[in-house]
């Protein structure tokens, strides 16, 4: 079931819109890139995919995931989990909280929810830091735990904002494939929001230009 | 040399403001057990506490004191946060603090004055619908000196909950709260939840002591208790007041042990916040694990938004009716607004108001200047980390209740020969201005960038040119802030003007509270509306000199 974007717009309040319409739909585990120049409203458009549009912010056009519409839903019940360079674990809870944080609530059972979060932890190659201080992890260890702690939650759709840009080159190839392959093995579409040719490389699927909008000013 | 120095200077400036505390404290737990030599009283035993133990109605006010304490504190964090956590993010957020900043300066006295002007028999409220409902007499309902302290939690919520407000904001700074709530709800955590099980917790260890000062003076505050709180009995730290107030011996000693009970219902409501805090941090802890994502923490979200509306509407009524009232002529029940204006109130009150209003001016003045020159001094001298166990002390004084060691300091002073007037006051006042000071300085000298002054050092500017041309400059704005604050705190201070004045220094605070009693509502307005106005002004000056003055420097704005 697709994620599909229908002549999509934004535009902050009194302002022409950041980019032309969008229109796409994205397979479940495919990938598709969406790159721009930095500016352009990239990180907006994915806040408004996932229902983070800041007030000052309009949006037109149709949304929809697996069939249900989300124009107008609010952002904790789309299902979508979205990933950051940064922040994306929280810093007062200890990586295995973090993790039983993003856990959906219908896994019950005090013991069922503690193997979800270890076998999660395994697959991220963390076995064994559940009590660990996110701090103390390295930047690969906090990118995999954040993927895992939103793959957790079981969402339809999953948006990634430059999510490698603060890795170095090595560790950066690493992630990427661990991250592709985690969210293709889950069978849900993705939306990368990049800057790097790489990524987009990476990720396989469409690239889609995200340009300005011609004003008259230019 | 210069550690030498260094070292003296902060162990003078420790001696300034923390030995009176201590000399207050010690007289105080003096006179409780029968000691007091300053007034050749030398029998020790619990004479003094089986006199407080007989007073009518102590039960009472120990009821009544954490009653209205706890709750007041408790309903103000709430709401505090809700305004936060609703108004962060969005365009209105960002100027919160110029809103806040009237009702942050309005002194105690004067905010309380207000509100009885509202909620009495025959205030504003009443007024309103009273044409309406055909009311033809004032009813005989009040919210002012009521029994369960209503008007008295009223009252402490209009001053918390404006601070508590802006100490929120200012704890989140440059935290990414915004990405940690599109996270928190891609997860599938709804706006208030994902405000109480993300942010809170990361907010708290640096609002905790904010909120335990904001505790200790509901618990234990004077003036605004006078004013709109149940008179018979009242809360235990005017009944301390009234025992220290009397003439008989025994009476003063009862006070010292009633001083003493009322640190100890401080320190027992602090040690109650910590079992708290580990209690709600165990059952979050398992609330986490087990991934609940309440639905229903919108609704209260909501609601204690709409508390917080009604609460600022309330102040806005409260310094809007001080104002009316003290240009009134005549305003007879029930019509909703004065008959007519007049400024006679003024004309009347201006021979009496020049004494309390200079004496008000004055202490402002010097607390201030000398609560700044040492929050400066104590910064400057501060070698980088370890000096916060140290400097936890320094807010010893906001910390524990004013009743609690002010008597006990009257005595301390007395014996060491410094007897009540403007100087006692001042160095009292002084105890409470100069770390309200320091909470607004640290932040922004601990943030200073040093490779400014490093460059001014290579350019070959000694350390005090380096602090004088170069550090203040840039950092006037919040040295500004600190003053209008400091200005705020002197002026409010109530119970250190009284009792270290030995009753002979009035200014426009004590004649305010006295006033408020039951005089003339135009000349109580006039007085409030001054000590009000200083305040404000100083709030004014704070605001605006930074603003001009970094019209055309855009890195200061920063």
């Amino acid at each position: 079931m697709p994620l599909v974007i229908d002549s999509l717009t934004i535009r902050a309040a009194g302002e022409s819109a950041l980019f032309g319409p969008l229109t796409l739909e994205i397979q479940p585990g495919h990938v598709t890139t969406v790159m721009g120049p930095s500016g352009v409203g990239k990180t907006t458009l994915l806040q408004a995919i996932a229902g983070h549009l800041p007030g000052d912010f309009t949006l037109s056009g149709g949304l929809a995931l697996n069939g249900r519409r989300l124009n107008g839903v609010p952002a904790e019940k789309r299902r979508i989990g979205i990933m950051f360079q940064e922040a994306g674990l929280f810093p007062h809870l200890s990586v295995g909280e973090n993790l039983a944080f993003g856990l959906r609530a219908g896994v019950r059972g005090r013991s069922a929810r503690a193997r979800a979060v270890d076998q999660a932890l395994a697959t991220a190659g963390l076995t064994g830091m559940a009590d660990r201080d996110p701090a103390t992890l390295s930047g690969g260890q906090r990118a995999r735990a954040a993927l895992m702690q939103s793959l957790l939650a079981e969402p339809e759709a999953i948006l990634l904002d430059e999510p490698f840009s603060g890795l170095d080159q090595t560790l950066r190839d690493d992630i990427r494939a661990f991250v592709l392959e985690h969210i293709r093995a889950r069978s849900i579409p993705a939306l990368l929001v990049t800057h790097d040719p790489a990524d987009a490389e990476a990720a396989g699927g469409p690239v889609i230009p995200l340009d300005a909008v011609p004003t008259a000013r230019a | 040399m210069a550690a030498l120095l260094r070292t003296g200077l902060r162990v003078l400036i420790l001696a300034i403001l923390i030995g009176p505390v201590l000399l207050g404290i010690a007289q105080t737990l003096g006179a409780a057990f029968g000691w007091l030599p300053a007034l050749g009283e030398r029998s020790i035993g619990l004479a003094p506490w089986q006199a407080l133990l007989k007073q009518p109605g102590l039960a009472t006010s120990v009821q009544l004191t954490f009653w209205t304490g706890l709750s007041a504190t408790l309903i103000g964090f709430v709401l505090a946060f809700a305004l936060v956590a609703g108004l962060y993010g969005r365009a209105g957020g960002r100027s919160l603090t110029p809103w806040l900043a009237p009702f942050l300066a309005a002194p105690h006295a004067a905010m309380a004055i207000g509100l009885a002007f509202i909620l009495a028999p025959s205030g504003w409220l009443l007024r309103l619908v009273a044409g309406p409902l055909d009311l033809a007499r004032p009813p005989d309902w009040a919210l002012v000196g009521d029994p369960m302290g209503i008007g008295l939690i009223l009252g402490l919520l209009v001053k918390e909950v404006p601070f508590l407000a802006l100490i929120m904001t200012a704890s989140l700074g440059h935290l990414p709260v915004r990405r940690w709530l599109i996270r928190a709800r891609s997860l599938g955590y709804t706006p208030a939840s994902a405000w109480i099980r993300v942010v809170l917790p990361i907010m708290w260890p640096q609002i905790r002591l904010p909120t335990l000062i904001v505790l200790s003076y509901a618990l234990s505050n004077v003036d605004m208790a006078l004013i709109l709180g149940p008179s018979n009995p009242p809360v235990l730290a005017v009944s301390v007041l009234r025992a220290y107030t009397a003439p008989e011996l025994s009476s003063l000693l009862a006070a010292g042990a009633g001083a003493v009970l009322q640190a100890i219902a401080v320190i027992v409501t602090f040690a109650g916040v910590w079992l708290t805090e580990r209690l709600i941090a165990r059952l979050s802890r398992a609330g986490i694990r087990r991934g609940r994502r309440e639905r229903l923490s919108g609704l209260a979200l909501g609601l204690s938004q709409g508390g917080s509306a009604v609460l600022m509407t309330m102040a806005a009524g409260a310094i809007a009716a001080l104002v009316i009232w003290s240009v009134t002529w005549r305003w007879p029940w029930p019509q909703a607004l004065p008959g007519s204006l007049s400024i006679a109130a003024w004309q009347q009150s201006a021979d009496a108001l020049t004494q309390p209003l200079g004496h008000s001016l004055i202490l402002a003045a010097a607390t201030t200047a000398i609560a700044l020159a040492l929050a400066i001094a104590w910064l400057e001298t501060e070698r980088r980390r370890g000096a916060t166990a140290l400097a936890a002390i320094l807010y010893l004084p906001l910390l524990l209740p004013q009743i609690g060691f002010l008597p006990g300091l009257q005595f301390g002073f007395l014996q060491v020969g410094l007897g009540p007037g403007l100087l006692a006051v001042g160095w009292a006042q002084l105890l409470f201005v100069f770390p309200y000071v320091l909470l607004v300085l640290v932040g922004p000298w601990r943030g200073f960038d040093a490779q400014i002054t490093r460059q001014a050092a290579s350019l070959g500017a000694g350390p005090l040119r380096r602090l004088l041309r170069v550090k203040l400059p840039v950092l006037l704005a919040p040295v500004l802030a600190a003053g209008a604050i400091g200005v705020a705190v002197s002026i409010a201070q109530y119970l250190p003007t009284l009792i270290m004045g030995g009753g002979r220094i009035n200014t426009l605070t004590t004649e305010a509270v006295s006033l408020a009693s039951g005089a003339d509502r135009r000349i109580t307005a006039v007085y409030a509306m001054l000590q009000m106005l200083i305040p404000v002004t100083a709030y004014g000056i704070a605001i605006i000199t930074p603003m001009r003055r970094a019209r055309h420097r855009r890195f200061l704005r920063e």
